[in-house]
C-alpha cells in the first residue's frame, strides 16, 4: 500500500474550488425561466387569521402567483408537517402547517408565498398581501407559560406543557440524606441561533418529461427532506431528487425539514417553472430554529471530602411554538448532566414548555452545553464552599479509566443504556491543565492582582454521546477510467466530509486520493441516507467507507489474482494498480480490471464474482459512542468595563481515533468559537409579547476574530470498540463545555468581590451590574 | 427607469441596463454570473460580500450597482492566476485550514488581500482587527489568522533573500 492517508493531516479536497469562487451553493443554481419567492410571515407572536386578501399583490406586474394554504396540493394543504422524532412522552403532537391556516403561533410563521420574476418584485408584492389578524395574548417566558392560567400558545390546547418526564437512577433521597453538604443552584442558558453564514435556501424544479421533481436545499439531511416532501405531496420517493450542494454551514438548524422546503417544490410543480427562495438574515432570525433556553434548579450532595453522593433537580425546557424534532434536547440534557463523574444517585424532573417563539431544535451541542454548565457550576460551588482546589474536586470524582466501560444507569437518546465505551477522563484533565501551566497559575494570578489586574481560571469537563444511528451508507465503485467513484448520504457543511471519506476509501481500495470521484448530499447517488447531526458522520459514514472500500479491495484482489494467475495472497495494490508481490511483478490496472469485471455479453461470470467492482455498506452503530474532554480557560476581566480577554484556552479532547488531525483541530477550534458566543455574546432577545428584538447581526453579536483566541489542543485517543475505525464524533465537543469553563474563569477572576454567575450569555453590562451590587467599586476606589 | 452602467470587473468591462435599486452583489452574482461573492446578511455586518471597489474593500450588499458605474471591481474570481493556480494567500488558507464551509472565504480573501497590500508585515493584532469585518461561524478564525501571517512572512522572507 502507498502512503497511508488515515490519520494524516491531509489538505482538504473541498478547498481549491471554495478558495477561487467556484463553490456551488444553492443560490448559485440558475435555471432557465426561474422565478423567485418571498414568504409572507406573521408579524404577531400569536393571532387568529380572519382573512387574506392577495388581490393587490397578484395585480403587481411581474407577480406570477400568490399561494395561501388552500392553494397548496393535498395532503400538504390540510396536514401538519411530520414530526421527525416522535416520542410517546410528548403530550402535544404539534407541528406547524406549511402555510398557516386559522392561527399563527410565532413571529415569522409562514402565512403565504409570493412568486415573481425577481426577489425584488416578490418582496414588493409580499408587502401588499393584506392579512386580517386578530392578535391573541402570547406566552414569551417558559417559566410563566408553564403556570396555570397563563396565555395559551395554541388556542386549541388546555395548557402549554408539551411533555413531562423523569430521568433517574439510584436512591436519590437516601443519597441526599447521607450527604454532609448540600448545595443548590438556579441555572439558565439562553437560546441562540445556528447563524450559519449561508442562510437557508431552496430551489425547486419540476421536469414533466421525466416526472422528476428536483430540489436543491441548503440542508444537512437531504434524504430526510426527500422523505418528508414525498409524504406531504403524496409522491413516489423515486420521483423526487434532493440535492444539498456546497452548504455554507449547518450547526443543527439546517437538519430540520422546514415549511419552505416543502412549499417551494410544490409551487414549482404547480407553476411548471423553477422557483428559488433564499432566506434573508432577518428571516433566519425569525424562522430558523434556535436552541438553549433551559432553566435548571439543581442540587448536589457531597461528603466532607467533596465526593458526590447524589445530584437532583428540575429542568424547564422552552421548546417554542412547535415540537418538530421531538423532545430529544431536554432528554439529551438530562442524560448528559452526570458527565464524567461518579454520581451514585441522580434524579431530574423535566418539563417541556411551549412558548410563542420559533421552535427550539438542536444547535451545535444540542442540550449538552446546558447540562455541562449546570454540572460544572455545581462542582465549582463544592470547591468554593469546601475550600478545595476546583481541579482537585474534579479529580476526586472523575470516573477512572479502569472503570470503562462505565454504565451510568440512565437510558440515552438512542434508546440504549447510557454506557461510556472508552476514555481516560483524568488524563484529559491533566493534559488540559498542563497546557495552561496550572501549577503556576496561582502565582501568576497573585502577581497580576497586585498590579490591579483580575485574572481567573475555569475548568469544565464533558462527556458527549456521538455517532448516533440509524446508519449512514457509502457506495464504492471502480470506474471505467480506473478512478474510484464514492457516494454517501453523509453531507458536507464544512466538516470536510469529502476529504475524510476519500482518505478512508483511498487507503482501503489502494488508489490515490486524487482519483476518488465523490458525490455527497445527492439522493440520486445512494438510495438510503440520514445526514449531519449529533457528530455522527465520521462514525457511521466513515465506518461504511471502510467496509465498502475493503469489500471492493477484496473483489479487486480476487479478480487480479485470476487475471495474473497468482494466488490471492500474492496480490498487492497501490495507486490504482494491482500487482504480484514476487518475481517480475506482473500488474494490472483498475482500468483493465473494470473491463474484466463487466464480463462478456452472453457469458456467465466466474463463480463467486459479482457484477462490477462495487459495494455499498450501511454501517449501523450498536449504540452511541461517547467522546469526552476538558476545557481550561485563563482570562482577564476589566472590572470597569466588564470586558473579557482570553489569555489561554486549552482543550484536551478524546474523539477516539483521528482520521485527519487538521480537520479535527478545526472542528474543536470552531466549536470553541461557538461556545464563546454562547457564553459572552449571543442573546436572542424577545419582549414580553414574544416579539423578537434582535434580528440583525448588529444587535445579535457573533464572535469576531478579536473575540476568539487560538486554542492549545491536545488529543487523547481512546479508540471506541463500537465501530471498525475506533472513531467518535468531533464536531460539538468544542462548544459543549466552553460556557461552563468561561463563566467559571470570570467568577474566579472576580473572586475578590464574591460575585457569582449562573447564567449565559454573561455580557459586560451584567458583569458590571453584578460588581456594582457586590460593592466592588467601593473596594476598587480604596485600592486606587 | 433602468440605468446603464459600465463596470470593470477583474479586468474586464461589463455594460448592463439595471434598476437603480439593484445591489452591486446581486449585479455581480446574477447579472454577470460571478457567484463567488456571497450574501450573508444584507446589512453590512458579516462581510461575505466584500469586494475591492477601486482598490478599497467595500460591502457589495450595501452598494448599488449604479454607484459602481465607472468603477474597477476585484472579486474572489480575480485572485487566482489565469491558469487557476491559487495565489499565495489562497494556498496558505488551504494549508492552515483557514476555511471550512467556505461561504465567508471570498470576503475574507478580499479583506486580507487589501491588508497585505497596504501592510505587507502586519502583526497578529492588526490581522485580527481587519478580520473583525468578516464573520466566520466555522473556523474560530485561528487558521485564517495563521494563513495571513504565514503569507506575509513568506513574502517578507522572499523579499529579503
Amino acid at each position: 500500500m502507498g502512503v497511508k492517508l488515515f490519520g494524516a493531516r491531509v489538505a482538504r479536497l473541498e478547498d481549491p474550488a471554495l478558495l477561487s469562487g467556484k463553490g456551488r451553493f444553492v443560490d448559485d443554481v440558475k435555471l432557465p425561466a426561474m422565478l423567485h419567492a418571498c414568504f409572507v410571515r406573521s408579524p404577531h407572536a400569536h393571532a387568529f387569521i380572519r382573512g387574506i386578501d392577495t388581490s393587490a399583490a397578484k395585480a403587481l406586474p411581474g407577480v406570477h402567483a400568490v399561494f395561501v394554504a388552500d392553494d397548496l396540493p393535498a395532503p400538504m394543504s390540510g396536514n401538519r408537517m411530520p414530526m421527525l422524532v416522535p416520542n410517546p412522552a410528548i403530550a402535544t403532537q404539534l407541528t406547524q402547517y406549511c402555510l398557516a391556516r386559522e392561527e399563527v403561533c410565532y413571529v415569522g410563521q409562514t402565512v403565504a408565498v409570493v412568486i415573481a420574476d425577481s426577489r425584488y418584485i416578490a418582496e414588493d408584492a409580499a408587502a401588499l398581501v393584506d392579512v386580517d389578524y386578530e392578535p391573541l395574548p402570547a406566552a414569551s417566558d417558559c417559566r410563566e407559560a408553564a403556570e396555570p392560567g397563563s396565555p395559551r400558545v395554541h388556542s386549541e390546547l388546555q395548557n402549554n406543557i408539551a411533555s413531562k418526564f423523569r430521568q433517574s437512577y439510584g436512591d436519590v433521597d437516601a443519597a441526599f440524606a447521607s450527604a454532609t453538604h448540600i448545595f443548590e443552584e438556579d441555572i439558565w442558558q439562553h437560546r441562540g441561533g445556528g447563524m450559519a453564514m449561508e442562510t437557508r435556501a431552496v430551489v425547486g424544479d419540476f421536469d414533466p418529461v421525466r416526472d422528476l421533481l428536483t430540489v436543491w436545499s441548503a440542508t444537512q439531511t437531504p434524504h430526510i427532506g426527500r422523505r418528508m416532501l414525498a409524504d406531504l405531496i403524496d409522491r413516489n420517493l423515486e420521483s423526487i431528487r434532493f440535492i444539498a450542494p456546497d452548504v455554507g454551514g449547518g450547526f443543527g438548524p439546517k437538519a430540520i425539514f422546514y415549511a419552505e422546503e416543502a412549499v417551494i417544490p410544490a409551487v414549482a410543480m404547480k407553476l411548471r417553472r423553477p422557483v428559488k427562495w433564499i432566506e434573508d438574515r432577518r428571516e433566519h432570525f425569525l424562522c430558523a430554529t434556535q436552541e438553549r433556553d433551559q432553566y435548571w434548579k439543581v442540587a448536589i450532595g457531597v461528603d466532607h471530602n467533596g465526593k458526590i453522593k447524589g445530584v437532583r433537580g428540575t429542568l424547564l425546557h422552552d421548546t417554542g411554538a412547535f415540537v418538530p424534532w421531538g423532545i430529544i434536547m431536554p432528554y439529551i440534557a438530562g442524560a448528559t448532566m452526570p458527565g464524567p463523574y461518579v454520581i451514585p444517585a441522580y434524579g431530574l424532573d423535566v418539563t417541556v414548555v411551549l412558548t410563542n417563539k420559533v421552535a427550539t431544535t438542536p444547535v451545535r451541542g444540542a442540550g449538552r452545553p446546558q447540562a455541562v454548565f449546570a454540572m460544572e457550576r455545581l462542582m465549582d460551588r463544592v470547591a468554593r464552599e469546601l475550600g478545595l482546589d476546583p481541579a482537585e474536586v474534579r479529580f476526586r470524582n472523575l470516573i477512572q479509566p479502569e472503570q470503562m466501560p462505565y454504565s451510568v444507569g440512565l437510558t440515552f437518546r438512542d434508546g440504549k443504556p447510557l454506557i461510556y465505551d472508552s476514555g481516560d477522563y483524568p488524563q484529559a484533565q491533566r493534559e488540559a491543565l498542563r497546557l495552561v501551566n496550572y501549577d503556576t497559575f496561582k502565582e501568576r494570578k497573585a502577581a497580576l492582582l497586585a498590579k490591579g489586574r483580575f485574572v481567573g481560571l475555569g475548568i469544565a469537563n464533558y462527556v458527549e454521546g456521538t455517532g448516533l444511528g440509524p446508519y449512514e451508507g457509502v457506495t464504492v465503485r471502480v470506474l471505467p477510467s480506473g478512478k474510484v467513484a464514492v457516494a454517501t448520504g453523509a453531507t458536507n457543511q464544512g466538516q470536510g466530509t469529502r476529504t475524510t471519506i476519500s482518505q478512508i476509501v483511498a487507503d482501503q481500495v489502494g488508489c490515490r486520493i486524487e482519483d476518488i470521484v465523490i458525490t455527497i448530499g445527492d439522493t440520486a447517488a445512494i438510495s438510503q441516507g440520514v445526514g449531519a447531526f449529533a457528530s455522527r458522520q465520521a462514525v457511521n459514514a466513515g465506518s461504511s467507507a471502510k467496509i465498502a472500500g475493503g469489500t471492493v479491495r477484496t473483489q479487486i484482489v480476487k479478480l487480479a489474482a485470476q487475471a495474473l494467475g497468482l494466488p490471492e495472497g500474492d496480490i498487492e495494490i497501490e495507486d490504482g494498480v494491482a500487482f504480484g508481490r514476487g518475481g517480475n511483478k506482473p500488474s494490472i490496472s483498475f482500468r483493465d480490471l473494470y473491463r474484466l469485471a463487466q464480463g462478456m455479453p452472453g457469458f456467465s461470470l466466474a463463480p463467486g464474482q459479482t457484477a462490477g467492482l462495487e459495494h455499498t455498506a450501511y454501517f449501523t452503530p450498536p449504540q452511541a459512542s461517547y467522546c469526552s474532554g476538558t476545557h481550561v480557560v485563563e482570562l482577564e476581566v476589566d472590572p470597569m468595563t466588564g470586558a473579557v480577554k482570553f489569555l489561554n484556552y486549552a482543550v484536551a479532547h478524546d474523539s477516539g481515533t483521528i482520521i485527519n488531525p487538521l480537520i479535527v483541530d478545526g472542528q474543536v477550534q470552531g466549536g470553541v468559537a461557538h461556545g464563546i458566543g454562547n457564553a459572552l455574546l449571543e442573546w436572542m432577545k424577545y419582549d414580553e409579547n414574544a416579539q423578537p428584538l434582535t434580528i440583525t447581526l448588529a444587535d445579535y453579536l457573533l464572535p469576531m476574530a478579536t473575540d476568539v483566541p487560538t486554542c492549545k489542543i491536545a488529543h487523547i485517543e481512546s479508540p471506541t470498540p463500537l465501530n471498525p475505525l475506533g472513531v467518535k464524533g468531533a464536531g460539538e465537543g468544542g462548544t459543549i463545555p466552553a460556557p461552563a469553563a468561561i463563566i467559571a474563569a470570570i467568577e474566579d477572576a472576580l473572586s475578590e468581590f464574591g460575585v457569582h454567575f449562573t447564567e449565559t450569555p454573561l455580557m459586560p453590562d451584567r458583569i458590571v451590574a453584578a460588581l456594582k451590587d457586590a460593592g466592588a467599586y467601593e473596594k476598587l476606589k480604596v485600592v486606587a | 427607469m433602468k440605468k446603464k452602467v459600465s463596470i470593470k470587473i477583474n479586468g474586464k468591462m461589463y455594460e448592463r441596463e439595471v434598476e437603480p435599486r439593484l445591489t452591486l452583489v446581486d449585479f455581480l452574482r446574477h447579472e454577470i454570473d460571478l457567484t463567488g461573492t456571497h450574501v450573508g446578511c444584507e446589512h453590512g455586518v458579516c462581510g461575505a460580500c466584500t469586494v475591492l471597489i477601486n482598490g478599497h474593500s467595500g460591502r457589495s450588499c450595501l452598494t448599488f450597482a449604479v454607484q459602481a458605474d465607472g468603477a474597477e471591481i476585484t472579486t474572489v474570481e480575480g485572485l487566482a492566476a489565469a491558469d487557476g493556480e491559487l495565489n499565495a494567500l489562497q494556498q496558505s488558507l488551504r494549508d492552515n485550514h483557514g476555511l471550512q464551509c467556505g461561504f465567508c472565504t471570498p470576503g475574507v480573501l478580499i479583506s486580507l488581500t487589501e491588508l497585505l497590500r497596504d501592510n505587507p508585515d502586519p502583526s497578529e493584532e492588526q490581522v485580527r482587527d481587519v478580520l473583525t469585518g468578516n464573520l466566520c461561524r466555522c473556523t474560530g478564525y485561528a487558521g485564517i489568522v495563521a494563513a495571513a501571517l504565514e503569507t506575509a512572512r513568506r513574502a517578507h522572507g522572499e523579499a529579503r533573500s
